[in-house]
């Protein structure tokens, strides 16, 4: 039962591959011709893309394009299974990641009890597909960065896992929905008027998760694994045409998707104060469009690191991680735990 | 200790390394090859790296993969048919490259150029730094993952190229200097424009001390990152700014203004004692402000007169050697000309700076990581013509 039109079980599985579908590529879309294209361009005094429709709002459409006429190249000593197979493995933690992500109380793929420790889980997955590219590749620039990339994931993995905790014990449900559905109920000192977006309270663990995320995308300040100054372009630098496009809506998927994450998380999800009942029918239609907003926030914020800062050096990263970030985390929940009792 | 121990430790701990390598952990070291096509070395420079993990046991710059023959082809060109070729070895910083040849050409012809000559010929040679150096403020920045400042240096360097496109009629390549003077006077209301887009470079620099200078993260990758002791950099004849962040207070403008006019105005030459990569993006940041006071003060008191000598139609040089060295963008360039008394030098020596500056790089490399190779070699900034000539 969806909208109140009785569907049939197929008919449904085909309704959710299609949502599937548009809720990976129409954020990665939005991001790479929004931010990628042309909030950067404005940021570095350039135009961006001008010439391919009205604002080069084309642009994407011609980049598709070109990738798909180009060329599928293997390297001769590639390891050609796992060479050809690794942009799928990665795109498949994309896809399994978007599952969990509520865009109002129906308007979910899976609405699963665990559903944040689900998503943790499957994003570690694309930290295989990363190594098989690496390693399959047959090239040292890729084999280290595949090296680099998977220790990089792992060590901000725990950071990341460690900021949703403190999000975890507030809400006291592992369910992403009940997240929402514990700030919109929750209250600021007995005042309950915008509810209690975690933002708020647990500011410490957002800041943690968006530098966490921030390596978990490999973008700037941890682009290490990518490092076109240095490793030529790391993992991806022997991959052409489509795969490399694979990797690339990989790259934007993923950041949309954590993106709508963390707006589940820490900025009240598909709620907005004032205007509508938690319960009302509405946010099944405005939901995944409040849902738009608040990602295009979070990912702004990515993508403005990622055109300002230069990069760590592999040994700063870890030591970021591990002894400030993981420690910094664990006594935020420590902190969390004890305010949650008092309170 | 002197050098070639350092160079005996040196070859004896990579020795050592390998053997530990292989014995321990029954692994072997990796060679990279960084380049001769590789983002990092913008250009063609080859570095052979031999890696135990990420670390560098030992580096081999491979130089010669843009090399095309100033020296051999300066013999078959006429004097002033040379400054179009000269043009082309410090691609960034061209009129910087003519000014020690026709000066070494006027020491052999004893003939010198008029004051208003010397003038204008000072300021174009600063311009040419502020344009070169400011893109590698940007550049540095781009190596260590940073893209935003380099764009803003593309931007704010193009103000520079205007203004010698007016004088000269050529952005990169002026070829605009004469023995015995320069081609033309400058254009009417030049000063006054060379001073607004002075400013802006201005703003440039202060834009690149808070957003690079400044930044955590660029002062953890460079501080202490390739470090390059007074005594080292001297015995590898380093010059310019590498040498200058090492703390050895040798600038050429100052000890030896050959034809020059710097000793007309107050200026400073900047030192850092550290040495590491961030003393080296310091000093040249400073460098770059002090170019610009230099310029303004040096438009102020432009002399009058002609801006070229009586010389002769057809430029025969008297037979003789020559040779002129000045502090050019990149460091120390000079020219060594035997001159047999023909229309053609008879043989040119080219003394380019980046060419000892890479030549440093196997010491410094040793030990260092491999992200910290790109840091360092983007921080001893080098222009590959100016390498293989």
């Amino acid at each position: 039962m969806i909208l109140g039109v009785e569907l049939a079980y197929w008919q449904v599985t085909i309704l959710k591959i299609v949502l599937g579908m548009t809720a990976v590529l129409l954020p990665a879309g939005t991001l790479v011709y929004a931010y990628l294209f042309k909030a950067v361009s404005f940021m570095q005094s350039r135009l961006g893309p001008m010439e391919a429709g009205p604002y080069g709002s084309m642009q994407l459409l011609a980049e598709v394009g070109k990738f798909l006429q180009k060329e599928d190249i293997v390297p001769t000593k590639a390891d050609r299974l796992l060479f050809k197979l690794a942009p799928y493995v990665v795109l498949v933690s994309t896809f399994l990641l978007v599952l969990v992500v509520p865009f109002s109380v129906d308007d979910t793929f899976l609405n699963l009890d665990t559903g944040i420790y689900f998503a943790m889980a499957v994003s570690s997955v694309s930290v295989i597909g990363i190594l098989m590219a690496g390693w399959a590749s047959a090239n040292k620039y890729s084999l280290m960065g595949g090296i680099r990339a998977a220790g990089q994931l792992i060590a901000y993995e725990l950071p990341m896992i460690l900021a949703i905790v403190g999000v975890v014990i507030q809400a006291g449900t592992l369910n992403m929905n009940g997240i929402v559905s514990a700030q919109w109920h929750g209250e600021i000192f007995g005042w309950g008027g915008i509810g209690n977006p975690y933002i708020l309270t647990q500011f410490v663990g957002f800041f943690i998760f968006l530098i966490a995320v921030q390596a978990e995308l490999t973008q700037t300040p941890f682009d290490m694994p990518i490092a076109e100054s240095e490793l030529v372009a790391g993992y991806l630098t022997e991959y052409s045409g489509l795969r490399f496009l694979l990797f690339f809506i990989g790259e934007f998927a993923t950041m949309g998707i954590f993106s709508l994450i963390a707006s589940v998380l820490f900025l009240g999800g598909w709620t907005i104060p004032w205007f509508f009942d938690f319960d009302s029918n509405a946010y099944n239609v405005i939901g995944p469009l409040v849902m738009m907003g608040k990602m295009m926030i979070v990912a702004f914020l990515v993508v403005w690191a990622r055109f300002s800062f230069p990069r760590f050096r592999e040994d700063q990263l870890q030591r970021l991680a591990w002894k400030f970030l993981i420690p910094i985390s664990l006594i935020n929940i420590a902190a969390t735990a004890v305010l949650k009792v008092v309170f | 200790m002197t050098i070639t121990d350092r160079q005996q430790l040196a070859y004896i701990a990579g020795q050592a390394a390998d053997a530990r390598l292989n014995l321990e952990l029954e692994t072997e070291g990796m060679v990279l090859n960084i380049g001769p096509q590789h983002p990092a070395t913008h250009g063609t420079l080859r570095v052979i790296v031999r890696l135990d993990g990420e670390q560098v046991v030992a580096a081999e710059p491979v130089m010669g993969y843009m090399h095309r023959g100033y020296e051999k082809l300066t013999e078959v060109r006429t004097y002033p048919q040379v400054t179009t070729l000269i043009n082309r070895i410090d691609w960034l910083g061209s009129f910087a490259n003519e000014v020690p040849f026709i000066l070494a050409a006027e020491k052999l012809m004893e003939v010198e150029a008029p004051p208003r000559a010397q003038w204008i010929r000072t300021i174009l040679f600063e311009l040419s730094r502020i344009a070169n150096i400011t893109l590698f403020l940007g550049d540095m920045a781009a190596q260590l993952g940073a893209l935003t400042p380099v764009f803003y240096a593309f931007r704010d360097r193009e103000y520079i190229l205007n203004q010698i496109e007016a004088v000269t009629g050529g952005r990169f390549h002026p070829n605009f200097d004469r023995i015995g003077g320069l081609k033309d006077d400058l254009p009417k209301g030049w000063g006054e424009e060379t001073k607004g887009a002075l400013r802006k470079l201005s703003e440039f620099c202060d834009i690149m001390e808070n957003l690079v200078l400044g930044n955590e993260i660029f002062a953890a990758r460079t501080r202490g990152i390739g470090v390059i002791p007074a005594d080292v950099a001297q015995a590898y004849g380093l010059s310019g700014a590498n040498l200058r962040a090492s703390g050895v207070d040798f600038d050429l403008r100052r000890d030896n203004p050959v034809g020059l006019v710097y000793d007309k105005v107050d200026w400073k030459v900047w030192t850092h004692p550290d040495g590491d990569s961030f003393a080296r993006y310091w000093v040249r940041l400073q460098e770059t402000r002090e170019a610009i006071a230099i310029v303004e003060k040096l438009l102020d008191g432009i002399p009058a007169g002609p801006v070229m000598a009586k010389v002769p139609r057809i430029i025969k040089v008297p037979a003789g050697e020559a040779w002129v060295e000045t502090e050019n963008p990149l460091g120390a360039m000079g020219y060594y000309i035997v001159s047999k008394g023909d229309l053609t030098p008879f043989r040119v020596k080219i003394r380019s700076a980046s060419f000892n500056n890479v030549a440093v790089a196997p010491w410094v490399l040793r030990g260092v990581y491999v992200p910290d190779v790109i840091t360092i070699l983007a921080s001893l900034y080098f222009i590959l013509g100016d390498i293989d000539r």
